[in-house]
């Protein structure tokens, strides 16, 4: 105890009528919150290890679990709350960094949540989807500017090369390291199955992934992890990814502990040293210098790939866009300030970068009134939550969304927020063999399946509603969208109209 | 093959380089970018002046320069050689994680920035003159070698040198006076079993420039290694 | 409800570049063709929308008057800032700059040319120096009439851009037909659509003029501050800002090249600790002076001066840089390749390390 003594965050209540005493909760816990006592003959729990990831509460056999907020608390304080006391406690304590994982939680404005979406009533026809043709095939790439004829008047078709995907959703980058194996297979396999496209991450690409290049993209990060002339021949398209939403403008640290096994041997590093991603790219300090790194995959790869460069939405994300656009890159990636993180400092989390709705649409506009909306595809991530959140983004402008912690989420997690610690009960951020089996890949494609097959009906039924039967036709259709409780700049940022307007 | 690089844009020279053969002989290069880029085959003899990223990817194959090259020489390279009848620009042998680079003089700033290693792949860089600031900035893997020949009054490597290494070791020769390391590393005169492990390498500098061995040999060297894997480990509190 | 693209100014355009230049220490002059042709390898640092030169030495007869390069966007702008100029300076000769018309350079503005000399009348009853009153009248036509613009306002040099690839800009110039000691040009690659050629670089201030590539992160606090001394950063840009910050240096404080360099390039303070005792007093006290101007993230930039130039770096040197010296001829650039491509036998090629100046100056007399 002592001065810097933080009262436990969550309570485990235990139902002994209920408790069998069959030690359930004491296997699950991999952070060793339940303990037998033989003296007692009864369960007992060490609430301050509890991180509520709720496996426990989900394998009881007898639900005789629950795991609620302590009531114990300090004096109210609207200035100084209980969070930022416990985070000064902490810091005094050990001089560290505060260190966090996955999205921004903070109480800021979800805009897609004061945005709805349009319906047709008499002026025009609703559509039924299930009756209806009703398209939702993507193409992302480079469109030409001009059309070309060969000498007896037939169209060239040849094109850029482009991503095709059934539905406008991808899953967005998560390393081999900081997710588990089974996570990556999960993610894999669901991506081929739904003729979408998962993402490597900067982790390099396992052996036994390769079947799946077909609709994998592969990522090269600023520490070039696992990055060789094979991984970039393999992925259908290679990502630059140069910032993220959850930490814009830094590197990352995957601590030696994830370096295990498969791990490092995919990065290519030993086993136990820190994977290190420098903040920069050292070969980027300026906008003509990722044209170079652009130019120089598609030299490495004989221009057969489409080249993503993916970044956190910042305050200057229009401009930044524009120069993306201007640099050979195919696909431009969005991930807004919401986006989740195996680790991040807090305070980068929590107070660096802007929201992704803000930035597509500052983004989409800036591209069309320079007349170069067509050199790019554009996809937006960063708390894409469910069907309707894509229906607005691509109604903003967006060509596609990227998706990841919807897609942990669909595999069990539970958004406890620990993944730095290593310990994840559920086999997703974790590099522990005991914990990474209890994620099966064949339940783990097929719940992913199962939600973006829902999720691709949702959109359907959506689109339906507007009169709309293909997903080009609500790309940039804001005239689909009203705010709600926006200001005026808000709505004027967003391109939007307001209920009622 | 001979291939004239005048009047050439990048995206041409290496299309002729790809569709060549055999060993390419390019003449009159004028900053053509990518050269090489990716390439696992060939030998790639190089007059004039190559652009930025020359050998980015390399896989295998092998490029001499017979003169100075620009910035980001062997980017991300995997396999191969790289040999530099001159001097080198910035960020040589970024994220490096394989393969040789030989500099007969000087590289510029932000040499060896995070090369790697794993396994037998270990990736070696040999600078015959010095180098500028952040040499070896968080070094992960592999050798930096620099010799520290024709300097003058300036030190062999510029300021920051190694901050945040965790991996691989770094070789200086000569006078190391006035170079200032970061905490996370210790130093050591090098041992017979150091001197060992880069002779080879010396050996191989030796005889691509020309120079003496037992005279490069016969200064001393000093060693800078990291002290953890994990030099970051402490610096986090959970939250 | 269509919005047109921003112009230069309205937002900030953050932009990447190429940037080299040329100079005889023995003062002998020498047409631009070179130049021109030292901007061809790094033409993949630009992507077309800015491309400009500098050129000292190159009006000999009229070495005593001010040169003024004024775009307008019409003859009323024209006529406009004609009667104001006529209120305060003699103006000895107007006259259209050549042109050679070339499909790569379109929207062309109106681009004209100014001998002038302040009336002393003015400037006794104002009671600044002659170059004070320049500034303030560059300052003023820029702030004040629209569609006037004035690109270039030092003595027997003058600045040359378009919104083009750096080549195409120095045809449609002419710049073969100009003779100076001393010339540097810009490629540049914004993040935006500028649409207006005040936009492109070098820009310029009295003989001042800067080429730079990079995106300095400092931008608002430097502005901030050099706004406080009469300045007005119309167009958001960093190199705007750094003229600036050069006059304000050099011209206003009097201060030297290298002390310049050390306020905007400043070392680390862990290296002033290492300097002697003597050399860190200085340093400390140029950094406790001018903290706000500190210039950070990555540049590097060629300052021109009458009779010289100065090539800095940031100080963790985030931008490349070599120079090299022939025959009392000097060469500097982005990449090498530029230099070849003019001078293909320099034997050394130098890359000065972050913060540390190159400067560069004619021989006294010979320019």
């Amino acid at each position: 105890m002592g001065i810097s003594y933080i009262y436990p965050e969550f309570e485990v209540v235990r139902n002994t009528a209920r408790c069998i005493g069959c030690r359930v909760c004491e296997k699950q816990c991999a952070n060793g919150v339940h303990l037998f006592d033989p003296e007692l003959g009864c369960m007992t729990a060490d609430d301050a290890k509890c991180v509520d990831c709720q496996r426990c509460v989900a394998l009881c056999p007898t639900r005789a679990l629950k795991i609620i907020k302590n009531d114990c608390t300090f004096r109210e304080n609207a200035n100084w709350q209980a969070d930022t006391i416990k985070e000064i406690y902490k810091q005094a304590e050990s001089g560290g960094v505060l260190l966090s994982s996955m999205g921004n939680p903070k109480p800021l404005p979800v805009y897609w949540d004061k945005i709805l979406i349009n319906a047709s009533q008499v002026t025009n026809p609703p559509i039924d989807p299930l009756r209806e043709p009703m398209e939702t095939r993507v193409f992302l790439g480079k469109k030409p500017s001009t059309i070309e004829r060969k000498a007896d008047g037939s169209l060239k078709t040849e094109l850029a090369p482009q991503l095709e995907l059934s539905m406008p959703v991808m899953f967005s980058a998560m390393s081999y390291g900081s997710i588990s194996y089974n996570a990556h297979e999960s993610l894999a396999r669901a991506a081929k199955e739904l003729g979408i496209y998962y993402n490597t991450g900067e982790g390099g690409l396992h052996e036994d992934f390769y079947c799946y290049g077909e609709n994998t993209v592969v990522q090269i990060a600023s520490g070039r992890f696992g990055v060789h002339e094979e991984y970039l021949s393999t992925g259908a398209a290679i990502e630059i990814k140069m910032g993220q939403g959850a930490k814009p403008g830094i590197g990352g640290h995957l601590p030696g502990t994830k370096i295990v096994g498969d791990v490092s041997r995919t990065r290519m590093i030993p086993e136990g040293s820190d994977a290190i991603s420098p903040a920069p790219h050292h070969d980027i300090y300026s906008i003509e210098d990722l044209r170079q790194l652009v130019f120089s995959l598609k030299e490495a790869t004989n221009y057969k790939k489409p080249i993503i460069v993916k970044v956190a939405a910042v305050h200057n994300i229009a401009a930044i866009a524009s120069g993306i656009a201007r640099s050979g890159a195919d696909i431009i990636a969005i991930d807004g300030f919401r986006g989740g993180t195996g680790a991040a400092p807090t305070r980068i989390r929590d107070s660096v970068g802007i929201p992704i709705e803000l930035a597509l649409a500052a983004v989409d506009q800036r591209l069309r009134d320079e007349g170069i909306r067509n050199n790019v595809s554009l996809i937006a991530g960063g708390s894409i939550r469910s069907a309707s959140d894509i229906v607005k983004a691509i109604a903003l402008g967006a060509d596609a969304c990227y998706i990841a912690t919807s897609a942990l989420i669909a595999l069990g997690c539970h958004l406890c927020r620990t993944c730095q610690t290593g310990k994840c009960n559920w086999g997703i951020a974790t590099q522990r063999p005991e914990l990474v089996k209890r994620l099966n890949p064949d339940i783990g494609s097929e719940r992913l399946v199962n939600l973006l097959t829902a999720w691709r009906h949702e959109i359907m039924e959506l689109m339906g509603g507007m009169g709309i039967n293909s997903i080009e036709a609500l790309r940039g259709n804001r005239l689909m969208l009203r705010g709600i409780n926006l200001t005026e700049k808000e709505l004027e940022i967003l391109g939007i109209s307001h209920a009622g307007e | 093959m001979l291939i004239n690089a005048k009047e050439l844009d990048y995206s041409a020279l290496n299309q002729k380089i790809r569709e060549a053969d055999g060993d390419c002989n390019i003449s009159e290069c004028l900053g053509q970018r990518f050269i090489g880029a990716g390439m696992s085959d060939k030998h790639i003899e190089i007059s004039g002046i190559p652009g930025n990223a020359m050998g980015a990817y390399l896989n295998g194959a092998e490029i001499t320069v017979n003169g100075n090259a620009q910035d980001a020489v062997g980017d991300t390279m995997n396999n191969g050689k790289i040999v530099i009848h001159g001097s080198v620009g910035d960020a040589v042998g970024y994220a490096m994680r394989g393969g040789k680079i030989y500099v007969k003089n000087n590289a510029g700033y932000r040499a060896g920035i995070h090369m790697k290693e794993y396994k037998e792949k270990k990736p070696v860089m040999v600078i015959g003159g010095r180098t500028g600031s952040f040499l070896g900035e968080y070094q992960a893997g592999g050798l930096i070698i620099i010799l520290g020949m024709n300097k003058g009054q300036t030190p062999t490597v510029g300021n920051f040198p190694c901050t945040g290494m965790h991996g691989g070791k770094v070789f200086l020769r000569g006078d190391v006076n006035g170079i200032t390391l970061p905490k996370q590393v210790s130093v050591r005169a090098a041992t017979n079993e150091d001197i060992m492990e880069i002779k080879p390498y010396i050996n191989e500098f030796c005889r691509l420039f020309g120079f003496e061995q037992e005279k490069i040999m016969s200064e001393k060297f000093t060693v800078i290694f990291p002290d953890s894997k994990n030099p970051y480990k402490q610096m986090y509190v959970q939250n | 409800m269509y919005k047109r693209p921003p112009l230069e100014g309205e937002v900030r355009i953050p932009s990447g570049c190429a940037i080299s230049a040329v100079i005889s220490k023995d003062g002998n002059r020498f047409c631009g063709e070179g130049i021109i042709k030292s901007m061809i390898p790094m033409h993949d640092r630009s992507n077309g929308l800015g491309g400009g030169f500098a050129a000292y030495g190159i009006y000999p007869d009229y070495k005593e008057f001010y040169a003024f390069h004024i775009f307008y966007n019409d003859n009323s702008d024209r006529i406009q800032c004609e009667n104001f100029l006529k209120d305060g300076f003699e103006i000895v000769k107007a006259e259209n700059i050549p042109i050679k018309k070339i499909p790569e350079i379109t929207n062309v503005p109106l681009i004209w040319r100014y001998f002038v000399a302040p009336l002393s009348s003015v400037l006794a009853r104002l009671q600044i120096d002659e170059k004070e009153y320049i500034a303030r009248t560059v300052m003023r036509i820029n702030t004040q009439i629209g569609g006037a613009y004035v690109f270039s306002s030092g003595k027997n040099m003058g600045v040359f851009k378009a919104v083009g690839f750096p080549e195409d800009v120095g045809r449609f110039y002419r710049l073969d037909e100009y003779a100076g000691y001393m010339w540097t040009a810009h490629g540049r690659y914004p993040t935006n659509t500028p649409g207006w050629w005040g936009g492109a670089h070098p820009f310029a201030l009295l003989d001042y003029s800067i080429v730079h590539n990079g995106e300095i992160s400092s931008y608002d606090a430097n502005r901030r501050y050099i706004e406080m001394f009469g300045y007005k950063c119309t167009l958001q840009t960093d190199t705007e800002v750094i003229t600036y910050i050069a006059d304000y240096l050099l011209r206003k404080q009097g201060l030297t090249l290298e002390e310049t360099a050390s306020v905007i390039a400043a070392p680390f303070w862990s290296t002033i600790d290492k300097k002697p005792e003597k050399e860190k007093k200085v340093y400390e006290f140029l950094r406790t002076v001018y903290p706000s101007l500190l210039i950070t993230g990555p540049f590097s930039i060629i300052l021109g001066f009458e009779g010289g130039l100065m090539a800095l770096n940031d100080r963790l040197k985030l931008r490349s840089m070599v120079c090299a010296e022939k025959d009392n001829m000097v060469y500097i650039a982005s990449e090498e390749a530029a230099i070849r491509a003019i001078a293909p036998n320099v034997s050394q090629v130098y890359s000065p390390a972050g913060g540390e100046p190159i400067i560069v100056k004619v021989k006294e007399g010979k320019f």
